[in-house]
């Protein structure tokens, strides 16, 4: 039989899903603790074995393989744009959908103090932008000068201005750095164009980045990691949304990964305005939206959902699910443990709720930073409804995915976290949505399955949804 | 290279009927145009014309709050390192009985270097662009 193996190098676990092409079939899903301290591939044996002893699959089996990675730290990305509200927010929304971890933010031209810090950052990437095309060129050429005096030795992605590009690029280069050029991110003003960037970006994860995290000798074995994790599971999530010509898609639909140290949320739709009289302000959004929330989760930002949500709404979601524990829990001390022992895995009836009910204010707050706001106006000629960001309100169905919905209790309250409220009227949440669960962490491997076999890929992951 | 024009009606005003045929007019004469729309605020009026290396910023105002609105945009522009741009302004300007030369004043007071009343036709406004980048 021909089996494909989809392979995530996570920073906790190396996972493998063993698809049976010809039947359609996930026909083996297992994982062990990766081993990203010592050697890649260690971790990766365990996992193959462990797929050995559950279905029989050996070598001779197996046609093909495809990888993704967020081990190490995942794609550290800073990024350096011109005005905050343009091209700096371009330059992250195309780093996000990229799967990119945004762990710095500059405007304006790069100050010395500001280039110290982002050598001490030591990102994996760093994404220059600014200027619309035959806009300005002064700003994106002084920080190219900044990053080519720097000690930065990560590769530079080149997304602005297409009349700076060539001397950006020369300069860069000249300096010794690795550069590559994408088409600008904003070439009008207010106008997305993230798509290039975002394959540039994947190109050089693919080419440069994953070598320098340990993982080339993993890569002699499963030919190249193809693009960071968060951006399979976006990319799954697109085909089951979108479809391809033979087969049809589910439609829009809302994503929500509550992991460990981050809560992501995906959105595949394009969030216009549903009510009429609602204008759209601000910058388009991208169809396929990733916002990642390094605030929120479960184990290692356990302590911060504490401190976001506030005491008393935590103990409000501890109380929905377990009265007996809420009241006498030492909830900060129980937090910092969790957050200190990240691979905890819950023993107990009352550990398990406590769970639950992170995920559940997790999810609360993920959605609500990636959902649209309504901002009223008040005129002489009447009120008018200004929208910032995506309506969802009409999006049809929510979809969890991470160990907390796999492993967890109560999936579908956990998910009801997203529902519009009451309580914040004006932000533009599902109403009525259905809840469903990727139970066996399939979407990331839909998403490099996608690459090679997209309508299979899409039927295999329409039958293993399961709705709750 | 051609010139760059950022255009939008300012504040909390919704008109843009004008806006759209001084942008044609504007795109018709050569330059490069781009278009804000409705309800624009100073703040994304700089951040347009910055990203976009503008010449000029064309502020449309119909509902006679344009002064309100209006007031602390040279400032901010001086802010933003566009001490030099152009601004100009049209459209009804004031709700109260003022001659033209008073509300010109006023406005030209606040840094604008061009007022334009009612049922001025743009090739008037394009004219005095021509003339003021040194173009004519």
């Amino acid at each position: 039989m021909g089996v494909i193996l989809l392979i995530d190098f996570g920073s906790t676990y190396t996972k493998i899903r063993a698809v049976d092409l010809e039947k359609e079939e996930v026909v083996g899903s297992c994982q062990a603790p990766s081993t990203v301290d010592t050697d890649m591939t260690i971790g990766l044996q365990a996992a193959f074995d462990a797929l050995l002893a559950q279905t029989g699959v050996g070598n001779t089996d197996i046609e093909g393989k495809l990888a993704c990675s967020s081990a190490a730290g995942g794609l550290r990305l800073v990024a350096s744009g011109l005005v905050p509200r343009l091209t700096t927010e371009a330059a992250k929304r195309a780093a996000l959908g990229a799967g990119a971890k945004v762990i710095g933010v500059y405007s304006y031209q790069l100050t010395p103090k500001e280039i110290a810090e982002l050598e001490q950052k030591r990102p994996d990437l760093v994404l220059l932008v600014g200027g619309t095309d035959g806009g300005n060129t002064e700003v994106i050429l002084h920080n190219a000068r900044m990053l080519a005096n720097s000690d930065l030795v990560c590769p530079i992605v080149v997304a602005g201005n297409k009349v700076a590009a060539e001397e950006v690029e020369h300069i860069l280069h000249t300096a010794g750095k690795y550069v590559a050029v994408a088409a600008n991110v904003m070439p009008e003003v207010s106008q997305l164009n993230v798509e290039p960037t975002r394959a540039v970006i994947r190109e050089m994860f693919m080419r440069r980045i994953t070598h320098g995290k340990g993982l080339n000798k993993a890569e002699r074995l499963v030919g190249s990691i193809i693009m960071p994790t968060p951006m399979a599971v976006l990319r799954g999530a697109a085909l089951l949304a979108q479809g391809t010509p033979e087969e049809a898609g589910l439609g829009d639909l809302i994503v929500v990964d509550v992991g460990g140290a981050t809560t992501d949320v995906d959105s595949l739709t394009e969030g216009n305005p549903t009510q009429p009289g609602v204008v759209a302000k601000g910058l388009p959004e991208p169809y396929a939206k990733r916002t990642v929330e390094g605030d929120l989760g479960i184990r290692y930002s356990a302590p911060h959902i504490l401190e976001i949500a506030g005491e008393k709404r935590l103990r409000e979601n501890l109380m929905a699910r377990d009265e007996g524990l809420a009241g006498d829990l030492d909830l900060g001390a129980k937090l910092s443990y969790l957050s200190d022992h990240i691979d905890f895995v819950p023993q107990t009836q009352h550990d398990s709720h406590l769970d639950v009910a992170l995920a559940r204010s997790s999810v609360e707050i993920a959605m609500q930073r990636h959902a649209g706001v309504i901002e009223t106006c008040y005129l002489p000629s009447g009120t008018v409804y200004l929208q910032h960001g995506k309506d969802l309100t009409q999006v049809k169905r929510v979809i969890g995915t991470g160990g907390i919905f796999s492993y967890g209790q109560h999936p579908r309250w956990i998910l009801e976290g997203t529902l519009y409220s009451q309580r914040e009227p004006l932000s533009l949440r599902p109403k009525a949505p259905e809840f469903f669960i990727d139970e066996r962490y399939l979407l990331y491997a839909i998403g490099l399955l996608a690459e090679i076999a997209p309508e299979k890929a899409l039927r295999i992951m329409k039958k293993h949804l399961r709705k709750v | 290279m051609g010139k760059t024009v950022v255009i939008g009606t300012i504040g909390s005003d919704c008109h843009v009927v004008g806006n759209w045929i001084m942008a044609r007019s504007l795109e018709q004469a050569g330059f490069k145009v781009v278009q804000l729309g409705a309800c624009v605020s100073q703040e994304e009026f700089i951040d347009a014309a910055v990203e976009a290396k503008a010449d000029a910023i064309f502020v449309s105002s119909l509902y006679g709050m344009g002064l309100f609105d209006s007031e602390g945009l040279r400032e901010k522009c001086i802010e933003a390192g566009l001490k030099d741009i152009l601004l100009y302004i049209g459209g009804y300007l004031v709700t109260t009985r003022q001659e033209w030369p008073d509300i010109e004043k006023q406005y030209k007071d606040i840094g604008f270097d061009r007022v334009y009343p009612p049922e001025t036709k743009p090739a008037v406004a394009i004219a005095d662009l021509k003339r003021d980048l040194g173009l004519s």
